[in-house]
């Protein structure tokens, strides 16, 4: 991608969908853009839920994993990593090969369901 | 000894015993963590040295062996969030900042195609074991490139074995230069004033001279940027090295 500076993800970001659902993994010919971040500030960091655009269709997911660097100790990855989720929380794919960060185990109630499909930890 | 014809040889002394010395070897070969020295300023050495206290009193509980840029390190530390309440990273230094008790070391490692860089604090009690498993030393002081070089250069194995290495040999540099993803990248690399020797570049000749016109030949030679630290060094090596004795 072009961009240089590394900030989180806020509207119009452009995103990697990670886990292994038709929606993210079906190439077109626009890349998924987030369009809101459900947080406060617009600044959306690992665990906040947004609303994407994908192939034409808005859909929420799950932030894993961003370019911004955060507090020490806590991983930084090298692109901005996102995970389709349902209105209710559930995840749309059935596994997710990246790592995750540890962190997100801490909101272990509304996540439960993604931290049950990822392979592997950071 | 009897010699050929039957009368007792001169006396020929043993030779003479090849002495290593081993402690002289180990005391020449000085290595001062670069967090101990402090940044040109105008503060009080006192706060420099209830800091540099602290960094002895948590050296003595905890080992933090030595390391450079570009050696591979596997890091546990303590996570109430993950299993087995411990998180173990490996992956190569790139950068190492900060002075005193704030110092930190980010590590970089490519897993699963997805690189991924941690900064963790060197005298964080969360830490409870850092181990070299290569030590060597790089070109740079600093290998921030390898984001934009290709992801085969930063990864590691995570169930990597220790390199075994002698006690008293230098740290080996490892003259890698290491190729580059096409432009663009984070930064602009080839440019002077980051000064990288790590990296081979397969730009035109007409860019490499380009980049030249943002060198400044007289950086080098300007008496208000100097700092010399080596007799900061030596008083500072001896106080840390008799507080650890005790």
């Amino acid at each position: 991608s072009i961009s240089g500076t590394c900030q989180a993800i806020q509207k119009l970001t452009r995103v990697r969908v990670v886990d292994n659902s038709a929606l993210g993994n079906t190439p077109y010919h626009r890349p998924p853009k987030c369009i809101h971040v459900y947080n406060k500030t617009g600044v959306g960091k690992v665990g906040d839920k947004i609303l994407l655009a994908i192939k034409g269709e808005k859909k929420k997911a799950l932030i894993v994993g961003h370019k911004m660097p955060g507090p020490h100790m806590t991983p930084r990855f090298d692109s901005n990593n996102v995970v389709l989720i349902e209105d209710n929380g559930n995840p749309i794919g059935t596994r997710i090969r990246t790592p995750i960060p540890y962190i997100l185990r801490r909101r272990e109630g509304e996540f439960s369901k993604v931290l049950a499909i990822a392979r592997n930890f950071v | 000894r009897r010699s050929s014809d039957g009368e007792p040889a001169k006396f020929q002394p043993p030779p003479k015993p090849v002495i290593v010395d081993r402690q002289r070897q180990r005391e020449e070969r000085r290595f001062l963590s670069p967090e101990f020295i402090p940044p040109r300023g105008r503060t009080d050495p006192l706060k420099f040295y209830i800091e540099r206290k602290d960094m002895i009193q948590r050296r003595k509980v905890f080992n933090i062996p030595e390391f450079y840029v570009g050696s591979i390190l596997a890091v546990t530390t303590a996570d109430p969030y993950a299993d087995g309440k411990t998180n173990r990273f490996v992956g190569i230094c790139i950068q190492r900042g900060g002075k005193g008790l704030g110092a930190t070391f980010v590590l970089r490692n490519v897993i699963e195609d997805q690189g991924v860089e941690i900064c963790y604090e060197l005298y964080n009690p969360r830490i409870q074991e850092i181990k070299v498993l290569k030590l060597e030393k790089r070109l740079d002081d600093n290998l921030m490139y390898l984001r934009d070089a290709l992801p085969e250069y930063s990864t590691f194995d995570m169930d990597m074995k220790p390199v075994s290495r002698l006690e008293h040999e230098e740290v080996p540099v490892n003259k890698l230069q290491v190729r580059m993803k096409p432009k663009p990248w984070s930064k602009r690399w080839e440019r002077p004033k980051y000064n990288i020797k790590g990296i081979k570049f397969e730009l035109p000749e007409k860019k490499m001279q380009e980049a030249q016109k943002w060198s400044q030949p007289w950086l080098e030679f300007d008496m208000l940027r100097e700092y010399d630290t080596s007799k900061l060094e030596k008083k500072i090596w001896r106080e840390v090295n008799e507080e650890l004795k005790k």
